[in-house]
């Protein structure tokens, strides 16, 4: 647990018992004047003023997938949707980092495999779902099926007051951005002040984790570089299929655990990278979701973004994964 | 033959012996007299899955691909290459630095492509 704070935590606890994971934006340590100019500033900037809600993060169900390691199918994800849907407060949407599908040579399976996730993800009791691919979904065909069925592989969107920028690190292939999306992102955020909460959300991670297990982006630091001019960036990340936390300069990187299976701490681990076996008596265990949500008020004391990690077992939680702060640097 | 000449010749040949347990017809010297490495990509594995280079020595690397394209990725010694589908990329590189690199192909090509790799040692 790394920089915790207790009542936002438990605040959040509170309501999210037997949800699975939670995630938690508050615009913290302003006081009500400050936050107030800083709102109005944001809402200048960005058309909207920071307002309440919460989403949540979803990763790496592949569907398609069938083991080893694990039987499950689209069994997690089902129950992830499940999930959500229980939550006491509907959430406004959800976030998709990479990996709907499993990656298979035949055109016609992955057609059924995408319509059998939009099938399952139509199920979630949310008015918007946003995705970015993963290198199974468009690593073979540069993105070309998963565009007819999902749309554009990097955009940008406002929400409440919020902005989300949906970064493309698998369409060429490899692991890389690619300098036309970066001119692109650098463009799409100018008209943003320094102090715009953002949350960029991404398949790999735009840091070299693990490289030899293509646990990188090979272009990841010129993001950063792009980032970094901003104080209130996330980013959200799947692909490595359990949950880690990094910061660089400001930005808080978070990984998603997946809805299939898990992989190890890489930390200490030399060779290859192998999956953590399958439980029979845990079948959920190491999987699971992740919500987010901002209250969007001026609580003194209160903190920022606090970022809750639970498994995807039902009234079982396991641990918290820290805190970050959505609004650093209060604009005055 | 000068003298230089055969110095290079013989480095080279130095070189190919410890490659040379692994790869059958690795013992050439292009033209600018660079030793060279044939490497073959092929789904999910590269062959051989590891070659012994001396630091500070340059080298050729012949990379071809026998199926799909694959990609051929290690940041510290700057390797970051395309193999295109049937073809052979050739890459020359002088390692700086000693020790045991992993290297992977970071062009997805298909199910097992996240465990292609091989290892490049630097002694
Ligand atoms: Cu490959």
């Amino acid at each position: 647990m790394k920089q915790t704070d207790r009542r936002s935590f438990l605040k959040i606890a509170a309501s999210s018992v037997g949800i699975g994971l939670l995630y938690s934006a508050y615009p913290a340590a302003l006081s009500a004047g400050e936050a107030g100019g800083l709102f109005s500033a944001l809402g200048r900037a960005n058309g909207e003023k920071p307002s309440p809600f919460s989403f949540v993060q979803l990763s790496d169900a592949h569907v398609g997938f069938n083991g080893p390691p694990d039987p499950l199918g689209t069994k997690a994800f089902e129950r992830a949707v499940d999930m959500i849907n229980a939550l006491p407060q509907r959430p406004d949407l959800v976030l998709f980092t990479g990996d709907l599908t499993h990656d298979t040579e035949d055109r016609d399976v992955h057609v059924q495999r995408m319509k059998q996730f939009q099938e399952i993800s139509k199920r979630i009791n949310v008015p918007l779902i946003k995705c970015v691919p993963g290198e199974h979904d468009a690593g073979l065909d540069s993105g070309g099926l998963y565009r007819e069925f999902f749309g554009e592989t990097h955009y940008s969107f406002d929400h409440r007051g919020v902005h989300f920028v949906a970064l493309d690190n698998v369409t060429r292939a490899k692991p890389e951005v690619g300098s036309e999306q970066l001119a692109w992102l650098k463009k799409d955020l100018a008209r943003f002040p320094k102090t715009a909460p953002i949350v960029v959300f991404t398949h790999r991670p735009l840091f070299d984790l693990r490289p030899d297990w293509e646990w990188f982006t090979s272009d990841g630091d010129d993001v950063m570089n792009v980032l970094s001019a901003y104080d209130n960036v996330t980013v959200l990340y799947g692909h490595i299929h359990r949950d880690d936390e990094h910061q660089i300069g400001a930005v808080h990187h978070y990984a998603s655990r997946s809805l299939i299976f898990a992989f190890p701490d890489p930390t200490g681990v030399a060779g290859p990278r192998k999956t953590v076996p399958f439980d029979k008596e845990h079948p959920f265990k190491n999987l699971g979701i992740r919500t987010v949500s901002f209250n969007g008020k001026s609580e003194p004391g209160a903190t920022s973004l606090s970022i809750e990690d639970v498994e995807l077992t039902a009234r079982e939680f396991q641990g918290i994964n820290g805190v970050h702060q959505l609004f650093r640097n209060p604009l005055v | 033959m000068s003298r230089t000449k055969s110095f290079i010749v013989a480095t080279a040949t130095t070189l190919c012996l410890s490659v040379s347990l692994l790869v059958s017809g690795t013992r050439r010297v292009h033209a600018e007299n660079v030793p060279v490495i044939d490497i073959t990509a092929k789904r999910f594995a590269f062959s051989p899955d590891k070659i012994t280079l001396k630091k500070g020595q340059t080298v050729k690397l012949r990379l071809h691909s026998e199926d799909v394209t694959h990609g051929f990725f290690l940041r510290p010694l700057k390797l970051d290459e395309e193999i295109p589908a049937g073809q052979t990329t050739e890459v020359t590189v002088t390692p700086e630095t000693a020790g045991t690199f992993t290297t992977i192909c970071d062009h997805f090509c298909g199910a097992n492509h996240g465990n292609m790799n091989m290892t490049i040692v630097v002694e």
